[in-house]
């Protein structure tokens, strides 16, 4: 594998140009530097990555794992942190679900420790991207399955760190109360102007106003935008329902060409 | 360098199965595309293959069905690491579509309903290596995996693999497809785990 060659020098504001369509370059060992309970069963870790390139909201990166006797695994997990510039050493943050019996996701949960080392490469994806700069004034609908919410969250985090007034709405499916990651910084983001609607699939908390039961075509309609207005569309989960939602908005009228996908794993929620 | 993710085990290793690099086994069948699953019709589906003179030649879904059909069962490689052993599918060879074909072009770009291209080179499509595939494990294969045809080149990361497929564009010169553009490989072998450009 080759290194990128990163144009330009040292730190600048925004990611570098050209980061939509670069290269992702070859691995750098990165140290985990925190981590905390994101849920009961998810946890965000943060990492030192030396000589980011800077990436953009919505982007992914690989993580490597290395057995003692050398098998490794790789596993892409999407960026949470606010999108970046090119820095000598950047906090990058990823929250990581846990799968029951995954190989992966539960070493990253319960074992990984503060100080340990991996090897990072990205970022990767430069399609399911959101940048204040591009995409300024255009309202947004985020829709989440998940830990789908992730890169959703990256966006919300350039969008305040922009100080952007961009129409943000987001339509976020779990399974139960305590599924919810990023609880208290999403109803910090309604001060900002952001417009959130949680639905629940299995078990809903005894204040909501819906049985729990999967999204509906009304409620995608009730919580989105009307299609006339051609917000752009994010829809981030489990194959199942990445699936089920943008069918729903297409059917609700959108363009398909407006409507971006990310799709997570095989699991059908 | 300090050691890489300690008490990581992993799983127990596949034993006796080819395995490319950085890939494993899945039982499953993930997908990835990056919008919405298009909905084709096979009354209005068509097949078009446009050589680098201009030439074009036309294949509706009847004309597809009456072609000699292959059973071809392979293992395929998506770049996102998953990797899936002795898949079936049925369908029309390439060399069968491409026989009366007159090009000298050495690519191919593959273009989808929905507006999704990949570049494939023309080695890669001939001999034995491509269908167009209708039928997945005995039953049509479903709009989420590129039904009503997709396009099946095992040998390569299975986005090259084009979900939809509805053109086939030769052209003597390597262009970049949809993926390709966003840093994808313009080859894509999985033994030589290109994943992205410069891999
Ligand atoms: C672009 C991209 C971005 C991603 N971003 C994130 C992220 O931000 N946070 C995150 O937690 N994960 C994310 N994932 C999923 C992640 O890459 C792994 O697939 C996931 O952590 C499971 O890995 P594992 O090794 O624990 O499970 P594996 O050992 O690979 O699988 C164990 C079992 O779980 C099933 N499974 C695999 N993935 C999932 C899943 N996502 N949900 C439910 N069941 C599953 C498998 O089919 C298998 O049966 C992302 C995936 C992609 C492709």
């Amino acid at each position: 594998m080759t290194e990128a060659t990163v144009p330009g020098t040292g730190t600048d504001a925004g990611p570098r140009l050209g980061a939509r369509y670069a290269m992702p370059s070859g691995w750098r060992v990165a140290t985990l530097v925190d981590a905390r309970a994101e849920s009961r069963t998810a946890r965000t870790l943060v990492l030192d990555v030396p000589d980011w390139p800077g990436h953009l909201a919505g982007q992914h990166l690989d993580l490597r794992l290395t057995a003692p006797d050398g098998y490794t695994a790789e596993r892409s997990y999407s960026i949470a942190s606010a999108a970046s510039g090119t820095a000598p050493s950047v906090r990058v943050e990823i929250t990581v679900q846990r799968v029951p019996g995954g190989e992966v996701s539960g070493y990253l949960t319960d074992a990984f420790a503060v100080g340990d080392a991996i090897e990072v490469r990205g970022p990767v994806g430069g399609w399911f991207v959101w940048s204040p700069v591009h995409d300024a004034g255009r309202p947004v609908l985020l829709a989440a399955g998940g830990s789908g919410v992730v890169p959703l969250v990256s966006m919300l985090r350039t969008r305040r760190d922009a100080g952007d007034r961009t129409p943000f709405r987001l339509v976020y499916s779990v399974r139960r109360p305590e599924d919810r990651l990023y609880v208290d910084e999403l109803a910090r983001r309604a001060e900002d102007g952001l417009e959130a609607n949680v639905a629940f699939t299995r078990a809903a908390p005894l204040d909501a106003r819906r049985a729990p039961g999967r999204l509906t075509l009304a409620e995608l309609g009730a919580w989105g935008w009307p299609a006339d207005i051609e917000p752009a569309c994010f829809v981030c989960g489990p194959t199942g329902f990445v699936e089920a939602v943008s069918r729903t908005l297409v059917a609700l009228g959108h363009d398909p060409a407006c409507v971006k996908t990310e799709r997570f794993g095989p699991a059908v929620d | 360098m300090s050691t890489l993710t300690p008490g990581f085990q992993g799983r127990p290793r596949p034993q006796g199965v080819a395995l490319p690099p950085g890939q494993y086994v899945e039982a499953g069948f993930p997908v990835l595309s990056a919008g919405p699953t298009p909905r084709v019709d096979t009354n209005t589906w068509r097949l078009d293959v446009v050589t680098e003179s201009g030439d074009t030649r036309s294949w509706t879904w009847p004309d597809l069905m009456a072609l000699p059909q292959d059973e071809p069962t392979v293992d395929i490689h998506c770049v996102t690491r998953w990797s899936k052993f002795g898949t079936t599918w049925r369908g029309v060879s390439l060399d069968t579509l491409l026989a009366d074909v007159e090009s000298t072009a050495d690519f191919a770009m593959i273009g989808s309903y929905g507006g999704y291209t990949t570049n494939v080179p023309v080695a890669e499509l001939l001999g034995g290596k491509a269908w167009v595939v209708h039928t997945f494990d005995g039953a049509p294969l479903h709009p989420v995996h590129g039904g009503p045809a997709r396009l099946l080149v095992p040998g390569l990361y299975f986005w090259k693999s084009a979900k939809w497929v509805n053109r086939i564009t030769l052209l003597p010169m390597d262009e970049q497809g949809f993926w390709e553009r966003l840093g994808y490989h313009d080859l894509g072998d999985p033994w030589r785990e290109q994943r992205y450009q410069g891999d």
